[in-house]
């Protein structure tokens, strides 16, 4: 096989691999700071980070696509510079991205040809090429089809025509990113095997993740990114779990803490068991049941991605859910149109503010009325009552102390703070029964978000049933009075404030339950 | 009268020019087809075409050698094309807005030219008929086509050869998946922008030599604005032809053909109103275009900008 096939790649030699102080800088982010990170062969090492940690960053410097503005990078103890993915497959870095690279409309035989020199150049080699691939999927049990277009295959199909891509270029080190975000369970087991014959092999493989048990149960080493810094590397079997989460997601707290007990009432609103879609194809939820009472704010806590746009869209009538019911005020609302249920009394905080929440070209008075513009007094028979819009937004402006050199000021000028405080004024000044605020703080500066806090405490003294959703954790802490954790579309559990810990629900995050313990057999 | 349209030698003679009027739309739609699995929608063809068409026309009346003619249109429709792609892949111009910038240069400069440098009407001894050895003897089918000038043959020629380069060859292979999924090209080391340089280089010569083989080969002289909205039309016939070089060729010979039999049409006095008989190839575009396009069948980067992130 190997002499009918001049032109594949032998797997490039590898030893050891090690990132020395990388610094990255984007506008406005330190998305790697001073990070050392190392991998031998036949190790799968993982990087473990919440979304936002610069484990990506990372990898896409290893492998050529990000420029790093510090540091350096050794192969085999010999410095090295990485500065494309051709410099990085020459190194012998294979990266399966967690948007796979494919072409849909070319076959697994044409995407793995794809750049690569032909034995019969111009032509292109497609019967040898073919071979080789059925013998790299035999030997790792991958079986593909060379032929079949990459439209026809399964996702978990797709990310192996990327590992067999990977190999055929002779890549000794794999980078998987997110590799199992896109996978059924069954497909991680299957995508582990591989894995672990491959190590056996003596490859080495990164293993990008925030899932625990996943790390735990595959990797020889873990590192753990913060805030693009390395918290510390060690070998699997020396840390617990525990330490793990908390070092995932910091200890340090920063908010002040709601001390008022909750004057909680009646169920304002509530999923039960609710399904529906996501944009990405997969289930966005799955079975969510949440209640949120009058008077009280439910924080709901998650890495970025497990379904919490899927669930604000799914209670206010944005996405159609697949089974199971929205209430509202004791009602059925399931089915019905947003601007029913915004009529209801729900108020939505987006988390896109300038894409789902404004329109950057109108004014401020303008985006004041988005919601009730088509009502009295803000219109009457059809005609915008501007005179009336224009008091009204004075009115808020004062109110809601935001910050802007006119009221004809175009909403893409402001600043993010002023902007969330527009889209806070907006929706709270209806009066409204519930709230739903999806990443409220994200972006804003300390003065801004304590301001965002503040007003959110005023509505639940008021009454009004909130849902919470962040990411950042302290945030939940201070603010929420119990947490919902959800984690691929479920909600994991809920805990009231007063026994909930970090630990737990950074556990919870990443989708173990506290006290269940996972093993990685080559522990024990 | 209408009877008249039925004879033998009529309709020999409608199929025979309709495979001469082909050409031109064959060498810019098979050019501007690799511009477009490549990602690139070049809407300046018309321009190329007009400005390729002069300069053909004016260095052969000047040397008397077709072949330096057509070297010469290849030559200005690169220099066009390389414009083309270094606006649009490195500035990153909207590729429609741009494409029409260049059809009005393409326009203004060769009346420029033809004004400064030529003045007057004029004729030019242009591409002669080949008859093809012993094929060109049999009836009927000879006289359809093996009695054609050396740019028919190379025209039609280029339809299996633009087929066998997309499907065959690793250039083509790239092409097709730089057209789909540019990052995934990226990431395999591959450059994105050289693939798009070429193809749109490459399709401004083929226009050059599709408004060439307006000036030196099917009419012989030079007018303002002779394409007359040709390149347009090769453009739609791109997108007709569900972007493959089969599909081309029998859009270009559908056009053709209806261009044919109009100018037949009026040859023959037949009472429909000369405006109406030319209008038909134009309306004939809009029809199939809207009734038969296959809908989101084009490439799927197709106008959008690559850059890499980073």
């Amino acid at each position: 096989m190997q002499k009918n096939s001049p032109v594949i790649n032998e797997k490039v030699a590898f030893e050891t691999l090690e990132m020395r102080g990388i610094t990255k800088r984007f506008p406005g982010v330190l998305a790697n700071d001073n990070v050392n990170f190392d991998l031998r062969a036949g190790e799968v090492h993982a990087l473990l980070g919440e979304n936002g940690a610069g484990k990506s960053t990372l990898m896409k410097i290893l492998y050529g696509m990000y420029h790093p503005d510090e540091g350096e990078i050794l192969v085999n103890g010999e410095p090295v510079k990485i500065n494309s993915p051709t410099a990085a497959i020459q190194q012998g870095i294979g990266m399966i991205h967690q948007h796979f690279m494919l072409v849909p409309t070319l076959t697994v035989a044409e995407n793995v040809a794809l750049g690569l020199p032909s034995s019969r150049k111009p032509l292109t080699d497609l019967d040898r090429v073919s071979e080789r691939v059925i013998a790299l999927a035999d030997k790792y049990n991958l079986s593909i089809d060379p032929s079949a277009y990459i439209w026809q295959l399964s996702v978990g199909q797709q990310q192996r025509v990327e590992i067999i891509k990977a190999l055929y270029r002779g890549a000794a080190i794999l980078l998987l990113d997110e590799p199992t975000a896109v996978l059924t369970p069954q497909e991680v087991d299957e995508l582990f095997a591989i894995m672990r014959q491959m190590q056996s092999d003596g490859y080495g493989l990164v293993f990008i993740s925030h899932k625990l048990h996943e790390v735990i149960a595959i990797s020889e080493r873990v590192t753990v990114l913060r805030d693009g810094r390395n918290v510390g590397t060690r070998p699997t079997c020396d840390v617990t779990q525990n330490t793990l989460a908390n070092w995932m997601v910091g200890r340090e707290i920063e908010f002040i803490k709601s001390t008022e007990k909750p004057q909680v009432g009646e169920v304002r609103f509530a999923l039960e068991d609710v399904s529906c879609g996501s944009d990405r194809g997969v289930e966005g939820l799955r079975g969510v049941n949440l209640a949120v009472h009058s008077g009280e704010i439910v924080g709901l806590a998650g890495v970025s991605g497990n379904g919490q746009l899927e669930l604000a869209e799914a209670l206010t009538g944005i996405r159609p859910i697949t089974s199971g019911r929205i209430i509202l005020e004791g009602q059925d609302m399931t089915g019905r149109k947003p601007s029913v249920i915004t009529e209801k009394g729900l108020s939505y905080i987006p988390e896109e503010r300038m894409k789902d929440g404004m329109i950057r070209n109108f004014n401020i008075s303008e985006n004041l009325v988005l919601r009730e513009h088509h009502k009295m007094p803000f219109s009457k028979h059809g005609f915008l009552q501007m005179s009336y819009i224009n008091e009204h937004a004075d009115r808020l402006i004062e109110q809601y102390r935001i910050k802007t050199p006119s009221k004809k000021t175009l909403a893409k000028s402001l600043s993010g703070g002023n902007i969330q405080k527009v889209l806070l004024a907006r929706e709270l000044s209806r009066e409204p029964r519930a709230i739903v605020a999806a990443q409220p703080t994200r972006g804003l500066d300390i003065g801004a978000s304590e301001y965002v806090h503040e007003q959110l405490l005023m509505e639940r003294k008021k009454g009004t049933a909130i849902l919470l959703i962040s990411e950042d954790l302290d945030e939940i802490l201070a603010l929420a009075d119990r947490i919902a954790v959800i984690y691929e579309g479920k909600i994991m559990d809920i805990l009231p404030r007063e026994t909930a810990t970090k630990e737990d629900i950074g556990l919870l995050m990443a989708g173990v339950h506290p006290g269940e313990t996972i093993r990685n057999e080559k522990c024990d | 009268m209408i009877s008249d349209l039925l004879s033998a030698t009529v309709i020999i003679g409608i199929i025979s020019s309709g495979i001469r009027l082909a050409t031109p739309y064959l060498f810019a739609s098979i050019g501007e087809m690799f511009g477009q699995r490549s990602g690139v929608l070049n809407l300046g063809v018309e321009g190329q075409m007009l400005l390729g068409s002069f300069v053909a026309f004016y260095v052969t009346l000047e040397t008397n050698n077709v072949w330096l003619g057509v070297l010469a249109a290849m030559g200005v429709g690169a220099l066009m094309g390389l414009a083309m792609a270094f606006i649009t892949i490195n500035l990153h111009a909207t590729q429609g807005i741009s494409g029409i910038g260049f059809y009005l240069f393409g326009m203004g400069m060769s009346n420029l030219l033809f004004q400064k440098l030529v003045g007057t009407v004029e004729g030019v001894k242009g591409f002669q008929k080949i008859s093809v050895p012993l094929l060109g003897k049999i009836p009927v089918i000879g006289e359809i086509f093996f009695n054609h000038n050396a740019l028919v043959y190379l025209a039609f020629l280029l339809v299996p050869v633009a087929w066998f380069v997309l499907n065959k060859t690793t250039l083509g292979l790239k092409i097709r998946a730089v057209g789909e999924n540019p990052e995934a090209v990226d990431s395999l080391g591959v450059s994105v922008a050289g693939i798009r340089y070429l193809t749109v280089i490459m399709g401004g010569v083929f226009s050059g030599i599709a408004g060439a083989s307006l000036s030196i080969a099917l009419l012989n002289v030079f007018q303002q604005n002779m394409t007359a909205g040709q390149g347009f039309i090769a453009v739609a016939l791109v997108y007709f032809g569900g972007w493959k070089p089969f599909g081309i060729l029998g859009g270009a010979l559908l056009f053709s053909m209806i261009n044919a039999l109009q100018l037949w049409i009026q040859v023959l006095g037949i009472p429909i109103p000369a405006e109406l008989a030319v209008m038909m190839p134009y309306i004939l575009t809009i029809l199939v275009l809207t009734l038969s396009v296959s809908k989101g069948q084009g490439p799927s980067a197709l106008t959008k900008v690559f850059e890499r992130e980073g």
